[in-house]
């Protein structure tokens, strides 16, 4: 789950990180209140892309008044397709020099990781695809945390300013705090700041916590509607059902996450596009596949679906059952090509046969039959 | 021959008790398994399916005298229960679970190495010795006796790729899942090592997805050795960046993990990837030969 910049910097500020004064606010009126107390302030869109600086979505200013217009420039704004619906006011900084902190997790070392930088500012991936040697990295050993003199190596390695090391330091620790006690899987300081006077400040912060673990954090669960950047996928994890939007116009259920994936790559492969990605792992009950159903068909853009079910200890009749029964309560009006297998596949494909659902023999047979009713081209290859 | 598990597997149950180990422990025993004992604290000198329960997993092994477990409790107690079975001494630990903390997977991976045990998972389906042995979820009636070894990160797909083997009359020696979490105890290297030196395999086909670079690491140690053939499959090629498919595993972040560089990889160390579950079968039995009478 990943938290806007004002709760991340709420959650460093707690653990003894600096960041500059700020508020948020939800109409321009509440920016301008909040700059007549802070003087010269930034308007920080609160949206969960990358890049809203480079779209508009922060603007300085230096009186209430400008901050109340800027604001009201910013507020439901449209960033890549998310709307601007809070801003971050924050107290303007004067920046000597910026640095890069963040630790994220090692995936082939098991570990989590340590990175700093001293091209701060800047995006990190480009970093390490431009200047790999910029960036130091650290490992942590989970049994003992992140230590004082690893944050001291790395810091000395990558040529952080001297005169402000004890508050950097003060400053990774913090994060790693932050990473640690929150179960984050990703906690980063970028750019980590150090101002005219040579403070050290964390002048935006992303962090991303572990969705298996939020059940020890029910004080981050009023940010989980905020964090969802799709109304569909809020109301599917509202629901317990992985799911997420794509772009596409052909709808996807499968029973597994790695078929699921595949059947949306079969979709594309013979020319179609895919709209969303639905594991219905939860069986075969009539109630789950009717959810399943309804969500994807949230989509107004979905014009046909592509059911791929394969009956493990899930049998291919169960499901058969689900379907019709879950049907019959629900008014479908786009097609849905179904491709069944696994256990008791026939006696799944005899109760679907001659009905809206006629299974067919293969995934990709599924995929064409769909874009034909749908009325577009199929694309050469992936035969079978 | 197999890995990991065979004939003289002797498995402890943790959680089987519970709806899905009570379930699974049938299914295991149905498949032929040497199910030897449960684990549930407070309900020990109990009986499942007459299968002993014990209170401990130290208690269980000293009784039983059992070389692997299996373990299906929720993610908040799954990273405990995994430390009690390594701290048992048991080799071969295997973690069902699914929505395991990754702060905890970390933990516990190291404590896992350091007791020298192997851990398959979390939330993976588990693995099949075909005709010998199960330890998981698999179903039980798709597999085949045979000299075709499978590892997969994904369930369902490995279940689809079982039965196309079987049903073009070719069977499996053991099939794998490794798991779809983030931080997982066994690797595709790793399995794929162990493949290598089983004389009774002769082709692994490996299914892997999007996310982490566990499918470049393997395609690194495939270019490294002249091992067995090794056939292909990623899913998620259409998976856009930054979003989680469902395993908390299969999100490409940071510019790594998409499905393009995994396909380079394989395709650099000679290693086929296929584009549908039915091609990989075609492509092995292209190699390994359809058997006659199948």
């Amino acid at each position: 789950m990943k938290l806007q910049e004002y709760v991340a910097k709420d959650l460093l500020r707690q653990a003894g990180v600096p960041v500059p004064a700020g508020e948020v606010a939800e109409t321009p009126e509440q920016a301008e209140d909040i700059a007549r107390r802070l003087g010269p302030v930034a308007i920080k869109a609160q949206v969960l892309v990358g890049g809203r600086g480079k779209a508009g979505g922060i603007k300085l200013a230096n009186t209430s008044e400008e901050a109340r217009s800027a604001a009201g420039q910013i507020l439901g704004m449209d960033i890549k397709g998310l709307t601007v619906e809070k801003v971050l006011v924050e107290q303007q900084v004067k920046i000597a020099r910026e640095y890069y902190a963040g630790i994220t997790l090692d995936r082939a070392n098991h570990r989590f990781l340590l990175m700093l930088s001293s091209m701060g500012g800047v995006d990190i991936e480009e970093v390490a695809a431009e200047h790999p040697d910029a960036i130091i990295r650290a490992e942590i050993d989970p049994a003992y945390g992140l230590r004082s003199f690893q944050i001291r190596d790395a810091m000395f390695a990558a040529g952080f300013d001297r005169s402000a090391s004890s508050g950097l330091e003060k400053i990774i620790a913090g994060l790693y705090r932050v990473l640690d006690d929150k179960d984050a899987m990703l906690a980063e300081i970028n750019p980590l700041s150090v101002t005219d006077a040579g403070e050290a400040i964390a002048a935006d912060a992303k962090v991303d916590i572990d969705d298996s673990a939020l059940y020890r954090h029910p004080e981050l669960a009023a940010y989980e509607a905020e964090s969802m950047t799709d109304p569909i996928e809020l109301y599917a994890s509202q629901h317990g059902v992985p799911y997420v939007k794509l772009d596409g116009n052909i709808g996807v259920i499968a029973n597994g996450a790695g078929l699921a994936m595949m059947t949306m790559d079969v979709i594309k492969r013979v020319g179609g596009q895919p709209a969303n990605f639905l594991d219905v792992s939860g069986g075969a009950r009539a109630e789950v596949v009717r959810t399943a159903i309804e969500i994807v068909l949230m989509d107004p853009k979905v014009e046909g679906i592509v059911m791929n079910i394969f009956g493990g200890i899930t049998r291919g009749d169960e499901v058969a059952r689900g379907l019709l029964e879950a049907a019959g309560t629900m008014d479908i009006k786009v097609p849905i090509a179904i491709r069944i297998a696994g256990t008791r596949e026939e006696e799944g494909r005899k109760l679907l046969e001659g009905t809206q659902f006629t299974p067919e023999p293969t995934l990709v047979d599924a995929a064409r039959t769909i874009l034909r009713k749908i009325g577009e081209p199929a694309a050469a290859g992936g035969q079978r | 021959m197999s890995i990991l598990i065979d004939k003289n597997t002797k498995l402890l149950v943790q959680g089987i008790t519970g709806r899905e180990g009570a379930f699974h422990t049938e299914q295991m025993l149905a498949f032929g398994t040497n199910l030897v004992g449960g684990i549930r604290p407070g309900k020990g000198g109990a009986e499942v399916l007459g299968v002993p329960v014990f209170n401990t997993v130290a208690e269980a092994t000293r009784e039983t005298g059992a070389n692997a477990w299996v373990s299906f409790v929720p993610g908040p107690a799954s990273g405990d229960a995994i430390m009690e079975a390594a701290a048992a001494g048991i080799p071969l630990l295997v973690a069902i679970t699914e929505r395991t903390p990754v702060h905890d997977e970390t933990l516990v991976y190291r404590y896992v190495s350091e007791h020298g045990a192997r851990l398959i998972g979390p939330n993976c389906p588990g693995l099949v010795s075909s005709g010998k042995s199960k330890v998981g979820i698999m179903p039980n009636n798709l597999f085949k006796e045979g000299h075709v070894g499978i590892v997969s990160r994904s369930g369902t797909l490995t279940y689809e790729m079982v039965n196309e083997l079987t049903r073009r009359g070719i069977g499996q020696s053991t099939t794998v899942g490794i798991g779809g979490d983030p931080v997982i105890g066994t690797t595709f290297t790793d399995v794929l090592k162990l493949f290598d030196a089983d004389p009774d395999t002769r082709l692994v086909v490996l299914i892997g997805e999007i996310g982490g670079t566990d499918e470049e690491l393997a395609a690194e140690y495939i270019s490294s050795r002249s091992g067995k053939p090794v056939v292909a499959f990623i899913s998620g090629r259409t998976a856009p960046p930054g979003k989680r498919m469902g395993h908390a595993g299969a999100i490409i972040t940071g510019g790594q993990g998409g499905p393009e560089h995994k396909v380079q990889a394989f395709e650099q160390a000679g290693v086929p990837v296929m584009n549908t579950i039915p091609e990989v079968g075609e492509k092995v039995a292209e190699i390994v030969g359809v058997p006659a009478g199948a």
